[in-house]
């Protein structure tokens, strides 16, 4: 049940779900969102990490999801089930800014190289071409909170600076998040189906850290839409496993998230 | 936005605020909510949503409202496309995640028809809070460095605390004419119980001036006397209560029944295909031609009730 799928044997958000899991420790108290944030955070509890807590914006602390009922939203009674608690979301969303939180995991529309996320507009605000649903509870986590960002690697999505900058990650670079009032929270890391990014110490910009199995380094710079930072030793990632696809494919089974 | 706080002040008192039975009709109950008010929705997205009251605001055709919810569902789409509303306050809008973005929300605010603030979750939570308390601004540590203040400008300052050199947002209080909220039980007084997640409502309630309530069941003061630690909206905040069974339709309420996804797979086809005129031929069936509530959830048929009943009573059954 352990041997290694190949690339082509997993989807995009198969993927996604498994390489975010894996860097999801036990213990911790993690933010999510729906979709790949819920399936990743999930899959850990299954698999190295029981005791993860999960927090969602609706009010709920540390529920455990039903396989194959996933809540279509992180405001609906699933996202309740076997909790320990359903505060107000003013009240859980509280609990970001007093500290209780390790990571804020959720997907994104668009990211540029500082990790700032857009979920808002596309095109010019004043005049946008599409107006998007907005920050939800984006922009509170990112502010607040060490992020984990999932999502596809496209060069549309990958941009040199965001339309608009919804949920901040390190702004201009450099000291620019500090010296905004962003006194804690960080940008930690944007998972990809290509590879994984952490950011630079000083510059902020993000930087390679992982390629999956089978992507080459080229592959990652022909499809962003800005460089980032390679060095010189970039780590492999180790393929999903068919156990890991296996869970997945259980917590949902309709496809709802794993389309 | 805010109100000065002598004139919240004397707008509840005005209100008679005493042990009285208000028991009203869905129509009588809208008949409260005035052209132009501030109307602010409990529940969030498809949870608990005061569909019925909203439902009838759009028959009302009122005009004019300033709706704030914390995060908004299919519920918005009915008062753009009903032309009740220029202006919007809300954290995310569309129906929900997994059906994409309202195209009914994007004509209206992309040619900038409706005004859309839009503020962080946290935020407008804190807003709500701020009104609850009394207090002009509830001070944050987000909506600074990134775009989002810019949306908002005349609404939000950063102000450096006195205490510690921190930089802060402050957020201006939200106190809106009236709350649309719906609950599991109620007594005929207005005090009101909820289950499963509570969302903003109390301190919505406590915001309003006025509470309009909807409510599955309505109970007697004994049962709510017997168990006031499971009171959430006390009967002085509320001016109207109507029992409508499955007031939440086609959203869900916790305990008893869940979204009904074929008929919100339904809107979202259509507006999907159609835009806002497919909103229109939605809403000239299912709001416009019923002749009541009931009406309503006939043409949203037996079977759709009764599978997201199943579902909504099985959900903690392990």
């Amino acid at each position: 049940m352990t041997e290694a799928a190949t690339r082509s044997e997993c989807t995009t958000a198969e993927l996604l779900s498994v390489m975010s899991s894996r860097i999801l420790e036990n213990g911790k108290v993690l933010f999510a969102g729906v979709g790949i944030p819920l399936l990743a955070a999930t899959l850990a509890q299954r698999r190295h990490a029981p005791d993860l807590t999960i927090l969602f914006e609706g009010g709920v602390v540390g529920p455990f999801i039903e396989p194959g009922r996933l809540p279509p939203s992180t405001n609906e009674s699933r996202t309740a089930r076997k909790a320990n608690m359903v505060p107000s979301p003013t009240d859980v969303l509280a609990l970001l800014q007093r500290g209780y939180v390790d990571y804020g995991f959720m997907g994104g529309a668009q990211v540029d190289q500082y990790g700032n996320l857009n979920s808002s507009f596309i095109g010019d605000p004043a005049r946008p071409k599409v107006r998007l649903p907005g920050s939800g509870g984006g922009n509170d986590i990112a502010s607040l909170v060490k992020m984990i960002v999932a999502m596809p690697h496209e060069k549309k999505r990958f941009v040199a600076k965001v339309d608009f900058v919804t949920s901040p990650g390190y702004l201009d670079g450099g000291p620019t998040r500090q010296d905004s009032g962003l006194i804690t929270g960080s940008m930690h890391k944007v998972i990809t189906d290509l590879c994984i990014f952490g950011f630079d110490d000083d510059t902020r910009q993000m930087k390679l850290e992982a390629l999956h199995t089978g992507v080459k380094v080229e592959d990652v710079l022909e499809n962003t839409g800005f460089t980032p930072i390679v060095p010189d030793r970039v780590e492999v990632t180790d393929s999903p496993t068919q156990e890991e696809l296996a869970i997945l494919n259980e917590l949902d089974p309709d496809r709802m998230y794993l389309h | 936005m805010s109100h000065s706080y002598h004139e919240l002040r004397s707008r509840l008192e005005s209100r008679n605020r005493g042990l009285r039975e208000k028991v009203m009709g869905l129509s009588e109950a809208v008949a409260l909510v005035k052209d132009g008010d501030h109307v602010a929705i409990g529940g969030n997205t498809f949870s608990r949503t005061p569909f019925a009251l909203v439902w009838e605001i759009v028959r009302q055709k009122k005009k004019d409202l300033m709706i704030s919810r914390n995060i908004t569902s299919s519920e918005g789409d009915l008062l753009l496309a009903g032309g009740c509303t220029r202006h919007y306050l809300t954290s995310w809008f569309s129906q929900g995640i997994i059906w994409g973005v309202s195209r009914v929300m994007r004509h209206f605010v992309e040619s900038g028809e409706v005004r859309y603030d839009e503020w962080s979750h946290m935020s407008i939570g804190m807003m709500y809070r701020a009104g609850a308390l009394g207090l002009p601004f509830m001070p944050t540590r987000v909506m600074m460095g990134s775009d989002m203040a810019r949306l908002v400008q005349d609404e939000i300052k950063e102000m450096v605390c006195p205490f510690t050199g921190d930089k802060l947002a402050l957020l201006p209080a939200l106190n809106p004419d009236v709350a649309l909220i719906h609950v599991q039980r109620a007594d005929a007084y207005g005090n009101a119980q909820y289950d499963g997640l509570p969302f903003m409502d109390a301190d919505i309630a406590l915001a309003a001036e006025k509470v309009i309530l909807t409510t599955e069941q309505i109970i007697s003061n004994d049962q709510i006397r017997r168990a006031p630690d499971r009171t959430k909206i006390a009967f002085f905040c509320v001016e109207a209560v109507v029992e409508v069974p499955y007031g939440s339709v086609p959203h869900e309420c916790s305990g008893l029944y869940e979204p009904f996804y074929g008929h919100m797979d339904e809107y979202a086809g259509v507006t999907r295909k159609k835009g806002l005129e497919g909103a229109r031929e939605y809403m000239k069936k299912y709001v416009y031609e019923p002749e009541d509530w009931n009406g309503f959830l006939d043409r949203v048929g037996l079977s759709e009730v009764m599978e997201a009943s199943r579902a909504g009573r099985r959900m903690y059954g392990d």
